[in-house]
């Protein structure tokens, strides 16, 4: 019996799988990924996760028809001493692959980097001089974390300073996200930001909330004893709630307010002690 | 001599450099260390009063301690003898039984069993510790361990981890086989070789310790400040890294010099068969980059109790110098490990596939530009694209036979492709916002890491122990073992790419109660991955100390020198030194039918005239 074309029907087999996973993938799977879309960071987000899903999908299947047809077709049969094919290095072959990953892997940095730039750092922080901002005037929110709580100063309502976040919809924000003491990490899950807090350093990340509802804020990165207690739940909500929340706070916290170090993008950590 | 030894009483054996005089020895020069440290607190250092910690005598107590291990293990025998001008012997413990195996021995095939079994602890060890994790994690609430605990557990299971798997194949394998391979009677440095492994069991014992002192809050990456805040069990993770890094450093020269001085005539660089290849890799990258994780760690361990302040920011030190040294370490730590499994699964493939190594040359030169590449950031997940697929190229009209060492390399290939593919996720930044720092990351490097390392390392066991021990592994077992551990290890990690993109964090005993469901989920896949371990347990028990059924010389009918060799290996490997005259990956070219050599195996030729 000849030899059949395994190229061929390789191909074909690709051909078909992909024409039929790519799609699914891309329209069915992807657009439902978290982080979902409630700012438009989040949202870039998950269409990134998409377009890279659509990339991985006809990538996964050449590999998965590639072995399934290898394991199966080219498997041991017959009595025992029986050899493959000797076939040397096919100069042809590996440069397709080099070619064709290269261009995939070039694809995913640039493709990456324009997202990065367009669309206001994609809610990633972007240390103290941010390249990707959003055009307007953003609502400034200092997000000061310490061992082992997150606590909120906006400088636009006379530096007060908040346990909790409550931001306005429809409104881009301005995060500068520093530390007091160890390295954290201030993660907006469904906002889509993340920003590492390092003390004595102003790093900027952005977000514009589309909807209204809550958000889980975590630390993203082991800050000692207590990181799993480093978290709580914020609010996106009207423009109006906003503005007379934050009044209450003014109100509320107006005597510690007066004895707060001046707003400042840093601030000095605290004399080094044992709290592990 | 050797008889004489054997007729001495018990107790007349006992005394003298043995493992028995290095614990002994190992535990007084703790005490003493901790002792120094109590007499220059008390004197000079008020710091401390206040903290009720000293860290000077614990880190004194656990340099004397390795110190003090290894002298009673007789590794200053030697220098000794040599300083008081006698005529010292070229090796030692070389001959004997399973004696061998408890002490000080040169012969480099003791110290690749040493280091099976020793290393086969650590895992057991850090699975345990595992097991602890994914149970506390059954519920959105912590249940079983205060937050210092758990915190430890993971730190405990993730160093440890990190730890041993840098020698986890070079250990074992690499001083078994390389010099069999080469056709090399012995290492470059045979008591050098013996001194790595009792340094890592050493460590191991430090480390372990940590639960004596309350423990470590930092994870394995250790960050300042976080170090210099934690408790004074901090310091047994800073000579754990230490003295794994020093074991490192000194196996990665002592291979390097191996390959490079030792091969027989006709070895060229071009014959050198690709595990070789790997472990030379790998070893130029632990030389360059362990000792700069010791030099890191040495700085925090004078921050800690010299008040030096490199790290802290509050002397004018900065923290960020310590992540940089850490990953400069870190990041050729990842290849470290999966060099020499890609030299293992291609030496298994091609015996499997009775095929020529597609583009022999190609894959050599991929090995060593990744060792280059992995000390830059930027590269470290294109190497995955392109490597894998020259394996894959030589599965092309191959003829496939499928025994358990094969299944756990096309394993290896699938959980490496996973992996690879989700790396591509967190390479691109956009993406990356939303899975740095949370389970998806867990996932991919548990998917590169012990799906790539692990499956590697099961390949190598069931590949070689048969040549190691003289010995088969049950089939049926083996094959169970394979197929439990497979399935449950996608399983266990697949769904954490999910609950990562979902919010999950790393390193918290405490999550959001909707993921529960996938958490449970993982938790018990988790605990069927654990049952499969002792599947294989039990494996070795049955077939090595039940059933002992003799392995053929050459199982898998491979043309490499080691399986020339009539099993058990003789002591000195080789009568004469071999002379090697055709490439060790000649497959589908018949005549193959397999070339026994002859008992003592006196100057073969293993791949005869072909030019
Ligand atoms: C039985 C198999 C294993 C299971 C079920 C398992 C599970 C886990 C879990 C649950 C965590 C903690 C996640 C967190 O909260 O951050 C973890 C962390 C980790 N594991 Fe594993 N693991 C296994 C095997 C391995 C192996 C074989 C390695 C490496 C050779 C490894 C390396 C690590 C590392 C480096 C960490 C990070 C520790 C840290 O955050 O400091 N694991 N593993
Ligand atoms: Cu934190």
């Amino acid at each position: 019996m000849p030899e059949p074309s395994h190229f061929r029907r390789i191909l074909i087999l690709w051909i078909a799988l992909s024409v039929i996973a790519t799609p699914l993938v891309v329209i069915l799977a992807a657009p439902g990924l978290p982080p979902g879309d409630a700012t438009s960071e989040a949202a870039g987000q998950v269409t990134d996760n998409t377009v890279l899903l659509g990339i991985a999908t006809p990538i996964a299947a050449l590999l998965v028809v590639y072995f399934a047809y290898a394991l199966i077709v080219f498997r041991h049969r017959g009595p025992e001493p029986d050899e493959g094919v000797a076939i040397r290095g096919d100069n042809r072959v590996q440069l397709t692959w080099i070619v064709a990953t290269a261009a995939i892997v070039l694809f995913a940095a640039v493709y990456g980097t324009v997202r990065i730039f367009g669309d206001s750092g994609a809610g990633g922080g972007q240390g103290p001089n941010p390249i990707a901002k959003p055009s307007g005037d953003p609502l400034q929110v200092q997000v000061i974390a310490q061992q082992w709580a997150f606590t909120y100063r906006f400088p636009s309502f006379g530096g007060v300073e908040t346990p909790h976040l409550e931001l306005p919809v429809d409104q881009d924000v301005e995060f500068h996200v520093t530390s007091l003491d160890a390295i954290h990490s201030f993660w907006a899950h469904q906002l889509g930001v993340k920003a590492d807090a390092n003390p004595g350093v102003d790093n900027v990340a952005y977000a514009r909330p589309t909807e209204t509802g809550s958000f889980d804020i975590r630390c993203a990165e082991l800050c000692g004893l207590f990181h799993g207690h480093m978290f709580d739940t914020g609010q996106v909500v009207s423009d109006s709630s906003f503005q007379a929340w934050i009044r209450g706070q003014q109100r509320e916290f107006a005597p510690a307010t007066r004895n707060l170090n001046p707003y400042n993008r840093g601030y000095l950590p605290h004399p080094e002690r044992r709290a592990g | 001599m050797n008889t004489a030894a054997a007729e001495r009483p018990l107790w007349r054996r006992l005394l003298g450099f043995n493992l028995l005089a290095g614990i002994v020895l190992g535990v007084a020069g703790f005490y003493f260390g901790w002792w120094l440290g109590h007499q220059i607190h008390a004197k000079s250092l008020a710091y401390f009063a206040d903290t009720n910690q000293n860290d000077v005598a614990l880190l004194l107590g656990y340099l004397f301690f390795p110190i003090g291990f290894v002298i009673g293990l007789g590794f200053a025998k030697y220098p000794l003898s040599r300083a008081l001008g006698r005529e010292p012997s070229h090796h030692e413990n070389e001959e004997g039984g399973l004696g061998r195996y408890f002490g000080v021995c040169t012969d480099h095939k003791v110290v690749g069993m040493q280091y099976m079994v020793g290393i086969g602890v650590f895992f057991f060890i850090g699975g345990l510790n595992a097991m602890l994790i994914r149970a506390e994690l059954l519920r959105p609430s912590p249940q079983l361990f205060g937050a210092g605990n758990y915190l430890t557990i993971v730190g405990l299971h993730g160093a440890m981890m990190m730890g041993v798997m840098s020698s986890a194949i070079l250990g074992p394998f690499a001083n078994y086989f390389v010099p069999l391979m080469i056709g090399a009677k012995r290492m470059a440095f045979p008591r050098i070789e013996a001194l790595t492994f009792w340094l890592l069991m050493a460590a191991g014992v430090i480390f372990v310790s940590t639960i004596f002192f309350g423990g470590f809050p930092t994870g394995w990456t250790g960050y300042a400040p976080l170090n210099d805040q934690a408790n004074f069990g901090f310091d047994s993770y800073i000579f754990f890294f230490a003295l794994v890094g020093l074991s490192m450093t000194l196996l990665g020269l002592n291979l390097i010099a191996t390959i490079v001085t030792m091969r027989a005539p006709g070895m060229t660089w071009g014959r050198l068969p690709m595990f070789c290849w790997g472990v030379l890799s790998t070893s130029g990258l632990m030389v360059l980059a362990a000792p700069v994780l010791i030099a890191a760690l040495l700085m925090v361990a004078f921050d800690r109790s010299l008040q030096t302040s490199f790290f802290l920011t509050s002397g004018g030190g900065s923290p960020y110098l310590f992540e940089n040294l850490f990953w400069f370490f870190g990041h050729p730590e990842v290849y470290v490990v999966l060099l020499p499994a890609m030299g293992i699964t291609a030496e298994i493939i091609t015996v499997h596939g009775r095929k020529k190594l597609f583009g022999y040359k190609t894959v050599l030169y991929t090995t060593i530009a990744t060792g280059i590449i992995s000390f830059f950031v930027w590269a470290h997940h294109q190497f995955v694209a392109g490597i894998d697929p020259r394996i894959m190229a030589t599965l092309w009209r191959a003829k496939i036979r499928y025994t358990v060492p094969m299944l756990f390399c096309l394993a290896w290939f699938f959980n490496f492709f996973i992996g690879g593919v989700s790396g591509f996720f967190l390479s691109d930044t956009p993406s990356d916002v939303s899975t740095h720092g949370s389970f998806f990351v867990m996932a991919h490097f548990h998917y590169t890491i012990m799906g790539g390392l692990i499956f590697a390392f099961f390949a190598a066991i069931y590949y070689w122990v048969p040549k190691m021990t003289g010995l088969r592994f049950n089939e049926r077992l083996a094959k169970i073992h394979f197929w439990t551990m497979f399935i449950a290890f996608n399983s266990t990690f697949g769904p954490l790419f999910a609950l990562g993109l979902m919010g999950m964090p790393r390193r918290v005993a405490t999550y959001a109660s909707n993921l529960q469901p996938l958490n449970i989920w993982v938790s018990v896949s988790a605990f069927v991955l654990g049952a499969s371990m002792l599947v294989f347990l039990a494996n070795v028990l049955y077939s090595m100390v039940i059933a002992r059924e003799p392995a053929e010389a050459n199982p898998w009918r491979s043309k490499s020198l080691e399986w020339q060799l009539p099993t058990p290996v003789p002591v000195h490997n080789f009568d004469r030194i071999p002379v090697f005259d055709a490439d060790p990956y000649d497959y589908g070219i018949p005549p193959v039918a397999p070339r026994h050599v002859p008992a003592g195996a006196s100057g073969v030729a293993p791949y005869p005239d072909r030019k």
